[in-house]
């Protein structure tokens, strides 16, 4: 299949492809396409995006092109405008909100729409509501009857959800539930769309029933009127104000004065309110965390890896257009892409954006199987769901956020520049680091996990309690080798080699945290402080287990690619990279226990080495496969064509500061000049 | 007004085991330095013409011209005040612009500064005054397009037409066009412009015009010159960094700079006597960034910390209250290093401050002889302070779980203030890659049987170079982790080791490969790592140096903690070339994770006064999360109910687009 004609945002300049990228295009050592079809999950969705994203961009509406010289008014006005339009064009091409069209189109906007929220309430009402409040609210929410949002957090409690404040007291009397923020702590701070659009609120709340307290539940509550959009009595609600990104976003703050909801809005699914308050609980404790872990899955491959994989591409095609210095005396300067030190801190981070595919693929997959049981009440793979979602979460937003800052950096001055595209996808990968569980608390999830299912394999040491163990930490019992037997360089280059080295420290790790912990039980301290006297080491296990399982699911994903020996090489490749780099950044633990030896990490350094000077000539290609379109982008650096400078140029003249004139010249700089004047 | 201080605030700051007062006149050089300074901020506190709104609500055309407002303002004031002492200027700059950026500010920092060091002295009677009463406002233009770092890269050409005896200054190529001065934008009418000199057929390379480029009393750019805005930014938003394009503009021949090179009225060109002073002022501005680093730091642990013991989150034992964050393992685990990193990058800019004085005198007694290392040292310390603080303040940001992502926070604010640090003045890899020549340079000079001196005399003690009889002995085989001046040794160690492998592996690569710069390329991730081991070492010996000139006992227990997490810390995020080299063992290793987490324990009830002794006026942060008194939460909400999109009950775009989606579908 032709992939399409890119000819870059029509700028006069774009008609030609820049000498230096279309050299790097030149002999590609795979086809790009098929890459393209491999990473859409087949060719027939490659083409379905790219009719969607032809519909997109063909409509002015949906231009970014100013996005960088707008207020936030003007961004969150242009957000709720361009939600409304996909709306309209959704309908009229029959796309449904769950299909993929929408979120193609989604991809093709870079999620710059208002009303996100709006996804999340629908998702939480499907994971946590009863059919019969799934069938009352959610066509009201497709039809945009109703807006409605998630309101979790609150001005003083984040992550830790039991220290939430906001009340949900029933009154049997009148058959509702009274709403109530208690002090100015409890009150909601930074939901989305919640500022200035919802009409309705998820509102999560302690509820006391009966006078006994049954921990958080959610409550839809209308907050504003559907006629005029005032506030309902009793509500206070705004923006927050200024953040560092997601201007177009109205997060807000929300406070309750004893208002009243009438019992059916309390979602159903896994615990109830009788109407003479009798509380009855159908699911687990922890059932009401399953809409965080929807959203966490779908976040990683819809939100937070694709800002790391445009960084990359904007940081790699710009590093091939800009020269700086001599490599040799007598050549021209060199294309900074070609100096190892760019390479270093360019490459780990592509190898990361792929590892992260293919990873978040998997466990894409795993959820799709664990959730339906879930739904009926089977939750025995829940807790597996939720160490794996919440690890991998903290990983990839850990990762992505720093190496997009990387490679921002790795652009110098230029990735300063808004117009590089890169400092607004740093400012929004790093938002992902502290929402939806921030990450050192989600870690500390895992490590429980983790501590719990070794304490499990210890205590039943015979062959049966293996299989018991959950799939992605069987290998806790797995036979493990005292010494790395590399030998070579070249030895370090297979994937069964990392792979097992990565599993060892991984689990000498999780040995160690489990001892620390019960060395501290057994001196007598309290299980409380026990743990918290252990985190850090605990962090450390779990940041190694996460590791270890992308790198095992990197890898195994490649085998699957036997039918494809080009790309399978060139992606090969990345994989390694990605171990070794994660082996060199942590050699401490791999030398420690004389896993590794001295030489053996010279080995692997110079492994490394060598691998990047292999990637390089691919670069080009493997960032073109992610398939971006520029207008997506939006940077003057990244674009198809390679056109840098022109575009930078021609982007900058377009600023308000140069179209809009000078008021601080009459104001200020005018009198100054001409007091000194008289003066003289 | 009365506010009452936040009662975990009081409690952290009654069980401080030493006086803050005592540190900060440490930090300030002397008592004396403290009071005036605190003399100078309160000037500024208390002069309604600094007062405006807050910058967090404006558009960045807005916060453009508050800033120029302030710029004109301070030059005012600045005179009025009778301020002229350097450091007492940078006081009273500091607390006015906050985060230091002034459109303006060029004309003072750099094209001033220029004038004085490359014109002469009739130059200077011409330009200096109407500069410095900023009758001129001036620039300064180096950067290009398509050229940074590499300054022999620029394109831009002033060529010489001695008919008329004016430079012809153009602009050949897109990638040519001046880009990035800051003041260049809206505010200045002259630039001082870095251009390759023609003359005589011939190219002399680069060299500094004079150019007119807004017409005075109307400011409109003049024929020939295309000038504007390079648009928005990650941060300096209140600064109109500028591009520049000359269309074969002509300046008279008395605006080139000409105190070292001429050009005479018939073309001819005078060589230069010497260009090792030029080092000077990039020398000065990379030491002056180091101090920046440990400022931007210490605002940050400022903020992060005092919000750390108020804010109050899940529970360690069940059923007692919410405990505040600061006791939880994994918070001081992230702070603390930081606060310590904070303390060892001050006394090393005030060490680096101190040594550019000291040498410089020794320059006007024309005695050069240290500035190699001296420049060799500022490149790679600004790169490593930078690069450690540049993740540090996000860190802090981080820590402040969601808060810190709203600019009420001020942690987005000084993150991107701070951050071109890390490209500007010289690209840190760059950096680092001069620091590491210096490295090979002075390690082949020791293999040549000549000895080194200064910080980098450790090469002479490596056991492969054996031209030291008594080297045995000067290899510790016991490191003390309790020891500062032991665990110094450790670094010096590790760094000399590292340079050792790094010039051994670019031998390796030279004898593989005919081309020197090849090999160099080849070998320079090896190069950056030698250079960073040398900067980390340098910063735990001035550290811990540091350590015996204070004299107050419990002053100096605190320091010394600090010190000792901050070696022990960098031990444990660098474990593998300690084992790999064989300086610690697995045991030593383990001891160090254990003694750090002891530490935290111990800096604990401290860490609240550690950072008060920083001094940062609340206005300075210019974060609600790091207030002094502790009182975030109502002052939170009241900031929010001022952001613009308050305004109105209902938003305009209600009624222009929600209601018809609702409506239409």
């Amino acid at each position: 299949m032709d992939s399409p004609a890119r000819v870059s945002m029509g700028d006069a300049w774009s008609w030609q492809v820049h000498p230096d990228m279309e050299s790097e295009r030149r002999q590609p050592s795979f086809d790009v396409e098929r890459l393209t079809n491999i990473l859409d999950g087949g060719a027939e969705n490659t083409a379905l995006r790219r009719k969607v994203e032809s519909v997109i961009h063909s409509d002015p509406v949906f231009s970014l092109k100013d996005n960088y010289f707008m207020s936030q008014n003007e961004r969150y006005e242009a957000g709720v405008k361009k939600k409304f339009h996909l709306h309209m064009i959704a309908q009229r091409l029959g796309w449904s909100e769950h299909s993929r069209e929408f979120r193609y189109a989604f991809r093709a906007l870079t999620g710059d729409l208002a009303l996100g929220l709006h996804h999340i309430f629908l998702k939480s009402l499907q994971s946590l509501g009863s059919e019969e409040q799934i069938a009352k609210w959610a066509p009201l929410c497709n039809e945009f009857r109703i807006i409605a949002t998630y309101a979790q957090t609150e001005l003083g409690h984040g992550t830790y959800l039991q220290g939430l404040e906001t009340e949900a007291t029933y009154d049997a009397d009148t058959q509702e539930f009274v709403m109530h923020s208690p002090t100015l702590t409890a009150t909601k701070w930074w939901p989305g769309d919640l500022g200035r659009s919802a009409t309705h609120a998820l509102v999560l709340a302690q509820l006391i029933c009966s006078g006994a307290r049954q921990g958080m539940h959610a409550f839809i509550v209308p907050i504003r009127s559907l006629q005029d959009h005032t506030l309902l009595p009793g509500v206070t609600a705004g923006d927050i104000g200024p953040k560092m990104d997601f201007e177009y976003t109205d997060n807000g703050f929300l406070q309750l004065d004893h208002v009243r909801i009438p019992r059916e809005n309390m979602l159903s699914r896994f615990a109830q309110v009788l109407p003479d308050g009798t509380y009855i609980k159908l699911g687990t404790a922890q059932s009401n965390y399953l809409s965080m872990v929807v959203v966490r899955v779908s976040l990683l491959l819809d939100e937070i890896n694709p800002l790391l994989e445009k960084a990359c591409i904007i940081a790699i095609r710009y590093s091939v257009i800009r020269r700086q210095s001599r490599l040799r005396p007598s050549d021209p300067e060199a294309k900074v892409l070609d100096y190892q030190t760019q390479q270093h801190k360019l490459f780990p981070q592509l190898a990361t954006a792929y590892a992260f595919h293919f990873m978040g693929t998997s466990l894409q997959e795993f959820f799709e199987e664990s959730y339906s049981a879930i739904l009926d009440r089977d939750f025995s793979l829940l807790p597996e769901l939720h160490a794996l979602s919440s690890g991998l979460k903290a990983m990839v937003s850990e990762f992505c956020t720093q190496g997009a800052e990387l490679c921002r950096r790795a652009c110098g001055g230029h990735g300063y520049s808004k117009l590089s595209g890169l400092p607004s996808l740093v400012s929004r990968v790093t938002a992902s680091c502290t929402y939806e569980g921030e990450n050192t608390v989600l870690y500390l999830q895992v490590a429980r996990f983790l501590v719990k299912s070794y304490l499990q394999a210890q205590a039943s040491p015979g062959s049966t309690s293996k299989t018991s163990l959950p799939q992605s930490v069987a290998y806790l019992t797995a036979p493990d080798l005292a010494k790395c037997p590399a030998r070579r360089a070249a030895d370090f280059l297979h994937p069964e080699l990392y792979t097992r080295a990565w599993a060892h420290v991984a689990v000498r790790l999780i040995k160690d945290s489990a001892h620390h912990l019960q060395t501290r039980l057994q001196s007598g301290a309290d299980e409380h402080e026990a743990w918290n006297q252990t985190t850090v080491i605990h962090l450390q296990a779990a940041k190694a287990h996460c590791y270890y399982i992308t790198v095992k699911g990197f890898a195994e994903a490649l085998q699957k690619l036997d039918h494809e020996p080009a790309i399978q090489q060139a992606l090969q490749r990345l994989c390694d990279l990605f171990a070794l780099h994660g082996i060199l950044s942590t050699a401490g633990d791999f030398l420690q226990d004389g896993f590794l030896s001295g030489a053996q990490v010279d080995m692997v350094r110079s492994a490394y080495l060598d691998l990047l000077f292999l990637i390089r000539k691919d670069a080009i290609s493997l960032t073109d496969a992610f398939d971006f379109t520029d207008q997506c982008l939006n940077s003057a650096l990244g674009c198809y064509d390679g056109n840098v400078y022109e575009r930078l140029f021609y982007w900058a003249q377009k600023s308000p500061t140069n179209t809009q004139g000078n008021p601080a010249y009459q104001k200020y700089l005018r009198p100054l000049l001409q007091s000194w004047r008289s003066k003289l | 007004m009365a506010v009452t201080m936040n009662e975990d605030l009081r409690r952290e700051r009654a069980s401080a085991s030493f006086n803050p007062e005592l540190l900060t006149h440490i930090l300030d050089g002397s008592p004396e330095n403290t009071r005036r300074r605190r003399e100078i901020e309160n000037l500024i506190l208390n002069d309604p013409d600094f007062k405006h709104e807050d910058l967090n609500f404006l558009t960045r055309s807005q916060r453009y011209e508050v800033a120029v407002r302030k710029s004109a303002t301070l030059v005012k004031k600045i005179r009025e005040f009778g301020i002229s002492d350097p450091d007492e200027i940078m006081w009273f700059k500091k607390l006015h612009m906050i985060n230091f950026v002034e459109p303006v500010g060029l004309n003072f920092s750099m094209f001033i500064s220029t004038l004085l060091n490359q014109g002469t002295t009739a130059q200077n009677e011409k330009w200096l005054l109407p500069a410095q009463g900023l009758q001129i406002i001036g620039t300064y233009a180096q950067t290009e397009l398509g050229h940074g770092t590499h300054l022999r890269g620029l394109e831009t050409t002033a060529t010489y037409d001695p008919e008329t005896q004016e430079f012809v200054l153009n602009s050949p190529t897109v990638t040519s066009i001046k880009w990035w001065p800051g003041g260049l934008g809206k505010t200045s009418n002259h630039a001082i412009v870095l251009a390759q000199l023609y003359t005589q057929g011939k190219c002399y390379g680069l060299h500094a015009f004079i150019v007119p480029i807004r017409e005075i009393g109307t400011h409109k750019p003049l024929p020939g010159i295309t000038v504007g805005d390079i648009g928005p930014k990650f941060g300096y938003d209140e600064m109109d960094n500028g591009y520049l394009k000359m269309d074969h503009y002509r300046i008279p021949r008395e605006n080139m700079l000409m105190k070292h090179a001429q050009v005479k009225p018939d073309g001819t060109y005078v060589k230069p006597v010497s260009n090792k002073l030029t080092y000077g002022t990039m020398v000065f501005i990379r030491s002056f960034l180091v101090g920046e680093a440990a400022r931007s730091l210490a605002k940050a642990c400022t903020i992060a910390i005092r919000y750390s013991a108020v804010r109050h989150q899940s529970e360690i034992k069940p059923g007692e209250p919410e405990p505040q964050i600061l006791d939880f393992q994994t918070q001081q685990y992230k702070l603390f290093p930081l606060l310590a990193t904070a303390y060892a990058f001050h006394f090393v800019g005030a060490y680096m401050k101190e040594t550019y004085h000291r040498i410089n005198e020794d320059i006007g007694q024309g005695d050069l002889s240290e500035l190699p290392e001296l420049h060799a040292l500022t490149a790679g310390l600004k790169a490593f302070t930078s690069w450690t603080t540049n993740a540090a303040i996000e860190a802090c940001r981080m820590a402040c779980g969601g808060h810190g992502y709203s600019h009420c926070s001020g942690l987005p604010n000084i993150y991107v203030t701070f951050t071109p640090t890390c490209t500007f003045e010289g690209e840190n890899t760059v950096m680092m890659l001069q620091t590491a020549r210096f490295l090979m340079k002075s390690y082949d000079q020791v293999h040549s049987g000549k000895l080194v001196c200064g910080m980098v005399s450790y090469l002479n003690d490596l056991p492969s170079q054996r031209i030291q009889p008594q080297q045995v002995a000067v290899w510790p085989t016991v490191v003390d982790i309790n020891s500062p001046h032991s665990l110094t040794e450790a670094y010096r160690l590790r760094a000399a080791r590292l340079v050792e492998i790094a010039a051994k592996n670019l031998q390796t690569e030279v004898s593989h490969r005919k081309s020197k710069e090849v090999a160099w390329n080849l070998t320079s991730v090896d190069l950056v790592r030698a250079s960073e081991a040398h900067c980390h070492y340098v910063t735990v010996k001035l550290f811990s140096e540091q350590l015996l000139k204070i004299q107050d006992k419990p002053t100096q227990a605190v320091l010394r903690n600090l010190c000792l997490l901050y070696s022990l810390y960098g031990i444990s995020q660098k474990a593998g070339d300690f084992l790999q080299e064989n300086i610690l063992t697995d045991s030593q290793i383990t001891q160090v994770h254990q003694r750090i987490k002891e530490l935290l324990t111990v800096i604990r009830p401290d860490a609240v006064t550690l950072v008060d002794a920083f001094d940062f006026q609340d206005v300075s942060l210019g974060s609600v999360l790091g207030r002094y008194d502790g009182n975030v939460y109502e002052n939170l909400f009241e900031w929010a109910k001022n952001s613009p999109l308050n305004k109105d009950e209902v938003h305009e775009s209600f009624y222009k687009h929600l209601k018809p989606l609702q409506s239409k579908l």
